[in-house]
């Protein structure tokens, strides 16, 4: 049996997540957790999240996770989801600006201000994702729709590391992949078919490119 | 192509039961949340809406349940209001499987509130419930909050209101027109416009739809992020699927 973990930073809704992951890992152990020692044990690991970064990152250093999430990316596949994403690249503007745990290459932004009333922030609700080839979009149509909620947004600066991309007002990378790590801005628990879908897949997946 | 307009059917329990009727010729037990729930999940709305009606406080435990229930086999957003007046509340609701939580008499009573539960957790799932009536008709319309069902005056004007709720930090305002409120004559679309476009967050256009073209003026006109609707999908007159075959035949973006 497969033993999939859910990290917990303190962020709130975990529970929608684990129900979705445990809908479609049949019979897997999903648990959910802020112990580095069981993150690092799994087989394959959730790093969620929602909220703000400044906490989210103080969270992960006040339990140890940093160094754990370095060891999972090296060894078993991880999904990233929100902030998951966001965490992972050099920066992030949001908290005053603030330093990110640099694994994937690039920026995390502010959406430009509406101004004129045509763009909400935050981006909230069904957005398509243009798919580059990767085998979690295995099953799921280009250009599918998944939810997402969030104000700030991940600009790439690798694009090999680039899996989707979303339009709203500015091109911003939705979803990133390198080796191990999957990570999408949108929220697959919260996306219905396609989102139980990728889910599924991730479950699957053997990592490092597939 | 890119972000689609929301469709959000709106579910009242009352000590753990739908009420107001839902009627689906095949559906075995009417008032039960999880089975309406994936009814519609089935049907493509873009969210779910629950709003505890639950007089008694001392029942409130049960909207818990439903949500918990409802979140282990509906991947969808899930909002849930009524009762909502402590930060504990908002986040029992969000442990249990909620998305957000819509804040509406307890926004008006301390809207500091709003600030201590954005801040702590996050904008994302905050929604502040409008429920505004108007006060002066003529070229210069005015709105003002209500409270109590549309009983209870404030004396707040609704524009100033929704504006100083985005600023403490909501991430969504809902907005009800009580002069709409069980109608079925459409939205209030001139406090619709007005709120829409004066704040930078989305708005969920809410009272009064009691048909499909309704659904495309909140957008169109009413220039509303999404459209909540009760008794046009709890009486079966329409699915949700019609609804947004609707919309998109009028040029509006949605997720078919």
């Amino acid at each position: 049996m497969q033993s999939i973990v859910v990290i917990d930073f303190g962020s709130g809704n975990l529970h929608s997540v684990r129900k979705a992951i445990e809908h479609v890992a049949n019979g897997a152990s999903v648990t959910v957790s802020n112990r580095p020692e069981e993150v690092v044990a799994a087989d394959r690991v959730i790093f969620p999240g929602q909220g703000a970064i400044g906490s989210c990152l103080q969270a992960i250093d006040a339990t140890g996770m940093r160094q754990a999430i370095g060891e999972v990316i090296t060894s078993k596949p991880l999904l990233g989801i929100c902030l998951g994403l966001q965490a992972l690249y050099e920066h992030s503007e949001e908290d005053g600006g603030i330093d990110c745990l640099g694994v994937l290459a690039g920026r995390v932004k502010r959406f430009p201000a509406p101004g004129d009333g045509a763009l909400k922030i935050p981006h909230m609700g069904w957005n398509q994702v243009d798919q580059n080839p990767h085998p979690l979009w295995s099953g799921i149509e280009q250009g599918a729709r998944f939810y997402f909620v969030h104000s700030y947004y991940v600009d790439s600066s690798e694009l090999a590391e680039v899996v989707g991309v979303t339009q709203y007002g500015v091109s911003f990378t939705s979803a990133a992949s390198r080796g191990n790590l999957f990570a999408v801005q949108f929220h697959p628990e919260k996306s219905q078919h396609s989102g139980l879908k990728l889910l599924e897949n991730f479950v699957g997946w053997d990592g490092a490119d597939g | 192509m890119g972000l689609a307009k929301r469709i959000i059917p709106c579910l009242d329990v009352d000590n753990g039961r739908v009420v107001k009727g839902v009627q689906f010729v095949d559906i075995r037990d009417a008032g039960d949340p999880v089975e309406i729930a994936r009814r519609y999940d089935q049907e493509g709305a873009d969210e779910l809406t629950f709003l505890d009606i639950t007089a008694s406080s001392d029942n409130r435990g049960t909207m818990i349940h439903v949500v918990e229930q409802v979140a282990g086999e509906v991947f969808i957003p899930l909002t849930v209001g009524g009762g909502i007046r402590k930060v504990d509340d908002v986040l029992r609701m969000l442990n249990a499987g909620a998305d957000k939580v819509a804040i509406n008499t307890a926004a008006v009573a301390h809207p500091e509130f709003v600030r201590q539960a954005t801040d702590h957790c996050g904008s994302q799932c905050i929604v502040v419930a409008v429920d505004a009536k108007q006060v002066t008709g003529g070229d210069t319309p005015r709105w003002e909050i209500f409270t109590h069902g549309g009983r209870k005056a404030t004396g707040i004007d609704a524009i100033e209101w929704c504006r100083r709720m985005a600023d403490y930090g909501a991430g969504e305002i809902l907005l009800t027109s009580m002069d709409r409120d069980g109608t079925r004559n459409g939205f209030d679309l001139p406090l619709t416009r007005r709120v829409c476009d004066t704040v930078e967050i989305p708005v969920i256009a809410s009272g009064g739809v009691g048909n499909l073209n309704h659904l495309v003026e909140g957008v169109i006109e009413g220039h509303a992020d999404a459209v909540l609707a009760a008794s046009i999908f709890h009486f079966a007159e329409h699915t949700v699927e019609e609804a947004k075959r609707c919309m998109q035949a009028a040029g509006i973006e949605v997720r078919l």
